[in-house]
This record gives structure tokens, sequence and C-alpha cells, in this order.
């Protein structure tokens, strides 16, 4: 057989090949890496400590000053600090509830994918509305009555901890995941190697693992970026709003330090809103721009002649 | 197309009860009305009490207090609110005509830039201004509505009013303090800001929605078709190209109410505008029920309104569905 | 010979791709004559497609054409935009591959047609209506009048391909190129939608260009061959000539590997089609070539005259006769 020329690129060196030419992606990439270093070495890289005063009242706002990078808050903790804690916070809260919608999300879709009839279209029935309703009034509600089943609490924990958001999140996320993961699996479905699988009497299970599932990673890894970014939005809408994690024990979240913003604005402390606020911009943008270059690098239909 | 119509309508009243009782439950379950009205009254007789749990059907079973509930829902005897017994009818009726307004002004405007900005990007994939346009839709999608909002109250009225003297826009209400009557230009001036924060996000999404469908119309083969019978590249882009590359927008457009109505809650709140979102969030917050369950009903049956024009315009603008 | 109303000198045309550029077609000299059908055979990536387009004017931007293509006199590479679009559909129109999604799916078929007619001719809608009709009755669609009414989801595969057709022929074009226009379609389609051709070309004297990889095809319809392969022409002749006694080691592959009455196995070309972005230097072929030679290396052989053919092969003289028959 004629050897390969080494111009013709296999479909993973090709989809990499595509993510690295997105260069707004690649800085995202290196912006993330970077930040979610930072957090990590937190007692390292933080000045002071998450709930440590660095002013005493009364003159306890201090502006962005060589003592205080970013400032200081009402109460005179360190804002440059506070935002690398609140971010380690928010950073776990998009991961870990993003990681529970994606599973449940890709399992849903592809049972309900694979399977048709009667339970897909209930399954999509259902997500329809579910997507179509406002999505902060189902949040709230949804928040609410989650917190109100006490045989609940052992897996939510309290109402105001940030375990309760994780799964308020993952709960809320998947149904967007399942419809992405279904449309894949229909269209997988069809394909000759499914059929192959099918034709040899490969188990429904066995297809839907080895085969859909695989050939979906792309359209997750797509999913899960996107869950991310909407946890930690969502996170912070909620504080924002007063139904957000409580800083009990000092404990912050960037939704929390957001929150504080909105007093901020009418007083006259700037940084307070701009510093959290552009943060967060920065954080959701990076992970939108990871998403879209994930979805352009593994997704061949779209040549787009870049 | 009629009788469709028709048999959608007739499907919508069962989903619309399966839904109301849904949200009943949750809301049941999610607020303990009997709790928030106690905590509101606490000096309330028991026979108070008892007659707020009978015309709201707060019954212990659930099934029949629901149809209770239905039931004066239905025959228009709505409950009073929990504070300061208002009429919630007229309330509703206010919020629902004020979010109409703000609501459709900033669809209006952002679909409108939103769709020529996706065009704009689809014509030259790659180019520079695709990447100008791509990139900004990017951005404004990353900010959540509330920041933009704090910013922009920051920006045009705070420090305005610090340099300039005077706000630029005013940030909060509809009309400034003891106005009277209708005034369509003090309306415009603060509807602006808030508006601006809405239509911002409609823009970005929907400058993403048209590129890429208008991308995936421009590479389909009946447009090589359409250039080799030799007419011009206008009416290949428009009869053949946008007629194509709408169809799954406008679709789209008419799921996408909820994601708006959720962009307007969070901005009537932060100016303070007193429309849907405003009711929502301040009886959500006391646990009115009253005020909640006719805001619900209106909510879901909206949804299922425009569920029904998205199908419909769907099977109008393209040929292939058929809906018999 | 009758009149050439295409003529392609030395075409050439090169993508820009991530990879480097991409030299589609090499060098492709080629004639049609009035009213003949002259077939066009090659692997896919032969750059059989990418010729025609060229001459459409219908590649993508990032494609760099040169060379020469007149039609009735007329240069079309290098034409002005508007120039193009007074020509396309007027005096050169083209068949797709996919009947499919050749069509726009929410336009009525007989507004498609009639579009393809008013563009070119000044008709009034009614006229114009009445003429797509009488196009849909010559490319034997049953009931036209009710079908131009309907929208292309109503029609089936092959019905869909008469319908590109007569949009093709509307304003009875003096070239037709039809690119592989039966390779989407059952067999029993196929058929017919090659007695469609060949009836359109006896009945309004079209030229017609039919590109296929399918030799059977060309056999059955074409007057004259052309084989391509890797961005070249490496044969051309009458139809009797190339199949008696082709001279041209591609040439005798593809027709080895064609199942004949009678023969009791098939002989494939071994190996693969080039990688284009990087061809082999000389005769593209010689990679694959059981009679290749260090000369066959060196320079890109052109068409010279091989008894009734014209052959781009160095060594076309020394080869064996006709041993694929053998």
């Amino acid at each position: 057989m004629s050897k390969q020329s080494p111009n013709v690129l296999s479909p993973r060196q090709m989809a990499f090949r595509r993510f690295v030419s997105h260069k707004a992606a690649v800085a995202s990439c290196v912006i993330i890496g970077v930040l979610t270093l930072f957090v990590i070495l937190a007692p390292l890289t933080a000045r002071y400590g998450v709930n440590e005063s660095v002013q005493a009242p009364p003159n306890s706002f201090l502006t962005p000053r060589a003592k205080s990078w970013l400032g200081t808050d009402d109460i005179g903790r360190d804002l440059y600090s506070r935002l690398i804690y609140g971010v380690r916070v928010s950073l776990l809260i998009g991961l870990a509830s993003a990681i529970i919608s994606v599973t449940l999300g890709a399992l849903v879709g592809a049972i309900a994918g694979f399977r048709g009839g009667k339970f897909d279209d209930i399954m999509m029935r259902v997500t329809d509305l579910f997507l179509a309703f406002p999505f902060l009034v189902t949040l709230l509600v949804v928040r609410n009555v989650l917190g109100a089943l006490p045989w609940l609490r052992p897996i939510t924990g309290d109402m105001s901890s940030v375990r309760f958001i994780i799964v308020l999140f993952g709960l809320f996320g998947w149904m967007g995941v399942a419809r992405i993961v279904r449309g894949q699996v229909l269209s997988l479905k069809e394909r000759e190697f499914v059929e192959a699988a099918r034709a040899v009497g490969a188990s429904r299970r066995y297809i839907i693992t080895r085969h859909l599932l695989p050939n979906s990673v792309g359209p997750i890894m797509v999913a899960l970026t996107f869950s991310v970014v909407g946890a930690i939005i969502g996170e912070s809408t909620l504080a924002f709003f007063g139904y957000g994690p409580q800083a009990g024990d000092g404990a912050t979240s960037l939704g929390i330090l957001v929150g504080a913003a909105k007093g901020a604005v009418q007083t006259g402390y700037w940084w307070l809103a701009v510093f959290p606020c552009l943060v967060l911009i920065i954080i959701a943008l990076s992970i939108n721009f990871i998403g879209d270059a994930l979805r352009d690098a593994t997704d061949p239909r779209l040549d787009r002649g870049v | 197309m009629f009788r469709y119509i028709l048999r959608r309508v007739a499907w919508s009243i069962p989903t619309l009860l399966i839904v109301t009782f849904l949200v009943y439950l949750a809301l049941r379950i999610g607020t303990d009305p009997v709790a928030s009205y106690k905590r509101v009254n606490p000096r309330a007789s028991r026979a108070k009490i008892a007659e707020y749990i009978d015309v709201n059907g707060l019954d212990p079973n659930f099934v029949q207090g629901y149809f209770k509930w239905l039931k004066n829902f239905v025959t228009g005897e709505w409950p009073r609110s929990i504070k300061g017994r208002r009429e919630v009818w007229p309330a509703l009726k206010d919020a629902m005509a004020n979010t109409l307004r703000l609501g459709s002004a900033a669809t209006i405007v952002g679909i409108f830039f939103g769709l020529i900005a996706g065009v704009l990007a689809a014509l030259r994939p790659g180019g520079k201004r695709d990447v100008f346009i791509n990139t900004s839709a990017f951005v404004g999608i990353s900010i959540p509505p509330f920041i933009s909002a704090i910013m922009f109250q920051l920006l045009f009225a705070v420090y305005w009013q610090r340099w300039f003297g005077e706000s630029l826009f005013p940030t909060s209400g509809v009309y400034p303090a003891g106005h009277t009557g209708f005034d369509l230009f003090l309306m415009l001036k603060f509807m602006a800001l808030p508006t601006l924060v809405v239509a911002i996000q409609i823009v970005a999404t929907y400058s993403r929605y048209m590129r890429s469908s208008l991308l995936d119309v421009l590479n389909s083969d009946y447009m090589r078709t359409a250039r080799s019978k030799g007419i011009s590249e206008r009416r290949v882009l428009i009869k053949h190209g946008m007629r194509n590359a709408l169809i799954p927008v406008v679709t789209i457009a008419a799921l996408d109410v909820g994601s708006i109505v959720g962009g307007l809650i969070i901005t009537e709140n932060i100016f303070s505008y007193p429309g849907m979102g405003l009711y929502f969030l301040k009886s959500f917050g006391e646990g009115d029920f009253p005020l909640l369950m006719p805001w619900m009903v209106v909510i879901v049956a909206s949804v299922l309104f425009f569920n029904l024009i998205a199908d419909v315009s769907y099977a109008w603008l393209d040929p292939r569905i058929r809906l018999e | 010979m009758s009149e050439k109303v295409l003529e392609i000198r030395d075409l050439h045309v090169t993508f820009d791709t991530p990879s480097g550029p991409l030299e589609a077609v090499r060098g492709v000299d080629l004639d049609v004559s009035a009213g003949e059908l002259l077939g066009v055979v090659g692997e896919s990536g032969s750059g059989k497609s990418v010729s025609f387009l060229a001459a459409m004017g219908l590649l993508p931007a990032r494609a760099r054409v040169t060379g020469s293509v007149s039609l009735a006199g007329e240069q079309l590479i290098g034409a002005s935009a508007k120039q193009m679009r007074s020509i396309r559909g007027r005096l050169l129109s083209m068949i797709f591959q996919d009947p499919l999604s050749a069509l726009n799916p929410v336009h009525r078929i007989g507004d498609q047609i009639s579009e393809m007619l008013r563009s070119h001719q000044d008709l009034s809608g009614r006229e114009a209506e009445k003429r797509a009709i009488e196009l849909l009755d010559i490319v034997g669609i049953p009931q036209p009048g009710d079908r131009a009414r309907q929208y292309p989801h109503e029609f089936s595969g092959g019905m869909r391909q008469r319908v590109v057709i007569a949009i093709a022929i509307a304003n009875n074009p003096k070239v037709l190129i039809a690119d592989e226009p039966t390779t989407a379609l059952d067999v029993t389609v196929q058929a017919q939608i090659l007695e469609v051709i060949e009836r359109v070309q006896e009945r309004f004297g079209t030229a017609v260009v039919l590109i296929t990889h399918d030799l059977g095809v060309i056999a059955r319809v074409a007057d004259r061959v052309n084989v391509m392969y890797a961005g070249r022409n490496v044969e051309q002749g009458t139809i009797e000539s190339l199949f008696d006694h082709p001279s041209h080691p591609y040439t005798r592959g593809l027709l080895a590997s064609l199942p004949r009455p009678g023969k009791q196995r098939l002989k494939p070309i071994t190996g693969f089609p080039p990688n284009m972005l990087n061809p082999p230097s000389g005769c593209a072929f010689h990679t694959r070539c059981e009679f290749a030679a260090d000369i066959c290396k060196g320079e890109m052989p052109a068409l010279v005259g091989f008894g009734d053919l014209q052959t781009a092969c160095v060594r076309a003289r020394d080869l064996p006769k006709n041993e694929i028959f053998l």
C-alpha cells in the first residue's frame, strides 16, 4: 500500500488545528489556565485572608492603592484577596454542576434519541416547555421547592450552602444538554457503523455507550463549557437578587461580590462594582470562546473557509 | 392550516391545566402561602386565616385545593393580595402593559439589528467584519444583563451627573414621581436604558443565530443552482438565501420568549420598572400566593401561545412541513 | 469537424487551503463541438468538475483560475461578474450531482423554472409559467400543469433531476454541463435521465458535457471522451477508438476494471489517487503505472496524436497492444 503523505491529517489533528486557529480561544485557554492556577494556590496568591480586615472603620472604604490593589469593602476587607477566594468557589460551582448536568443530560438525550417514540416525544415536550419558561422564575421556584423538601436535605445540604447551588444548577442544566445530545444521536443512529453494530446483534446499551456517546464527545464537550458559564452566571444572578449562597464564615463567591455592586453604584464606590463584574465577564467570555472553538473544531461539517 | 391551529389551541388547554397544577404544587411547597400570610398579617384572626385558605384553595389535599383555586380563578373570584389587600387584576394589568411595551421595544430593536449584523457577518465569513461582529456578539452574551444594567446606571446617571451636572437618562420608573397622564417623550426617555440592556442581549443572540443559519444556507447546493441561473447576486441572496435562512431563526425567536422575559425580570428589577418582572420578584419575595398564581397563568399561557406561533410560522415558511 | 463552441486552453485552478495551495486543475486543454456529447471521465479529485465550475465562474473566491475558456468567441476567464451573469443560464448551464439538494425547498417548481426564463428573456409572468410547463413536459414529467405548482419535496429523486434539467435547458443554451447527473440515482432511473439528456441534445442541438466517473455511462451516450487524471487530461478521442484501442495506461486500467460479460476477473488499478497538495512529478500516474520508467518522472507529458487518439504518455508507443482484452 502507498505510504501516507505527511500532509494528510487525522481527524483529531485537524480538530486540534482548527481549535488552535481560533486565536481568541487560545488566549482564553491561557487566561482560564492562569486564573485556575491563581485560585488553586489561593493561600499563596491572596494577600490577605478572606475575612481579614485591612482597614478598620470608620474609613473602611479604601480606593485601590498599594496596600490594597483593588480597594476594600464596607468592612475594610481586601477586594483582591476576596476575588481570588470568590472565583475559587464560583469555578467549583460551575464545574461541579456542569459535570452533573452534562452526565444527566447526555444519558437522557442518548436514550431519548436512540429509543425515539413516546419516551422521546414526552422528554422533548417537557424540555421545550421548561426551556421556554423564564429562566429566573424557574430557578427561583425550583430552588424554593428543593429547599422545602426535608428528605432532600442530605443531598442538597442547607439552602444557603454552596452544595445546594451545585445541585440546583446540576438539576437545572441537563435539559439543554439532553437536547443537543439527542440531536447528535438521531443523526448518528442512521450511520453505517451503528447499523453494522445493530446487525451483529449488539445490545442497546453497548451501542449507546460504545458508539453513540463516544461519537458525541464533541457536542458534549461544547455543552459542558456552556453549562459551566451558565452555572457561573446563574449563581451570580441569584446572589445579585439575594438568593445565592450566604457568606457565612466569610466564605464568598463571585456572585456575592457582584451582588455587593448594587449598593456600591449609587454611593460611588466604583471599584466594588467594576472589578468583580470585570472578572465575571472575562471568565464568561473566555469559556464561551473556548466552547465556540471546540464546536468549530469538532464539527467537520463547518469548514468555514477561514 | 386552520384546523391545525384549532387542534393546537384545543390541546393547549389540558397542557395549561397540567402546567398550572405543577406551578400550584411548586408554589405550595416552595413558598408555604399560609405561613407567609401569617407572617405578613401577624394579628389575623382564625376566621380570617380560614377564609384566606378557602378562597385561595390552600386545602391540605393538593388536588382538591387546586380545583378550588381553579374554580375561583375561572369565575373571576380572585382573592386579594396578602399585603394591603390589594386587588390583583389592576396590578397585573398595569404590569403586563408596561412589560409588553418594554419587551416589544427591545425585541424589535434587538431583532432588527441582530439580523442585520448576522447577515453582514455571514456574507464574508472569516473577514474583518465577521470577526468584529462575532467577537462583539460574544462579549454581548457574556455580559449578564444585571451587569450591563449597573454599568449603564453608573455611566449615564451617576457619573454623567457628576461630570455634566445632569444625568442623561433616568434610571428608575416609567415617569418621574408625581407625573400624571401620558407623555410619549418622557416615557421613551425612561425606557431608553432598560430597553438598551435587553436589546443588547437580543442583538448578540440573534446575530449569531442569523450568521450560522445563513452560512448553512450559503453553502447549500440550491444556492449554486440559483447562481448558475445568472440572476443577480442580490436576488440570489434575498430570494434564495434569506428566505431559507430565516426559517430556523423565526422558529427560535418565537420559542425564545422565555429568555427575553427572563432578561426583562432582571432589568425591570434594577431599573425599578413596574412590569411583570418587578411584580414577580416582589410577590415572590413576600410569598404572596394570590398575586403569584395569576402571574404564573399569564406566563404559562404566553409561553404556550408563542410555542403555537413558532409551529405555525414554521409550517407557513417551510412547505416541507405538513400540518395535517 | 463542426464548429467548436467551447474551447478550454491551459486552464489552471488553485485553491488556498490551510495546508497550502492545492492545484486541482493543472493545464487542461479541451474542446466541445456544437451538438456533440462529450464525456469527461476521471476519479474523484481528478479536477473534472472543478474545470467546468471554473468555466461557469461558480468557484468560491479562494480559488485562483488562470488560462482561457472561450464560449462562442467570448472569453470567460476574467470576464466581469455582470458578463458572467448574462452568460450563465443563457449560453452555458449546468446540471448538478445531487438533485435532492439542488432545488430550493421553499419555492414552487414552476417558479424556479420561470426565474431562469425571466432572468434572460423578456417574458411576462404568465408566459414564463406557460413555458415552464412546456419544459416540464419536454423532460417527461406527467401532468406538468399540476406539478409546476408543487414543491421539490413532493418529487422523487429522478423527477427532481428532470426538473433540474428543465431549468438548465430553459434558455436553450449552447453548452449544457451535466456534472455526475446520474450518480445519486437508482440504476433504473439513471437510464431514464440519460435518455432525457440525449433527447434534449438531439432536439435542440445542444452540446452536452457529461462529467462522470462511470465509463459505462460514457459508453452508452458519448460521442467523444476525455479522460482526466490528477488535474490533467491524459487521453482523448472518439468513443470507438478509445474503447477499441486505449493507449494511455490509465485508460487501459479503467477499462480493465470495468465488468464485462464473459470476463472472469476484474483487474483494479492498484494504489490510490495522488495527494494533490503534493502531486507526483512528471506524469502523475507513474506511481501506479505498471509500465512506468524513469523518464515518466521527468517532464509532464503533453497530449500527442497517437493513431486516432490524443494521448499524454511518453511511453505510449512502447507499450504492448491492447493486452487488456486478452
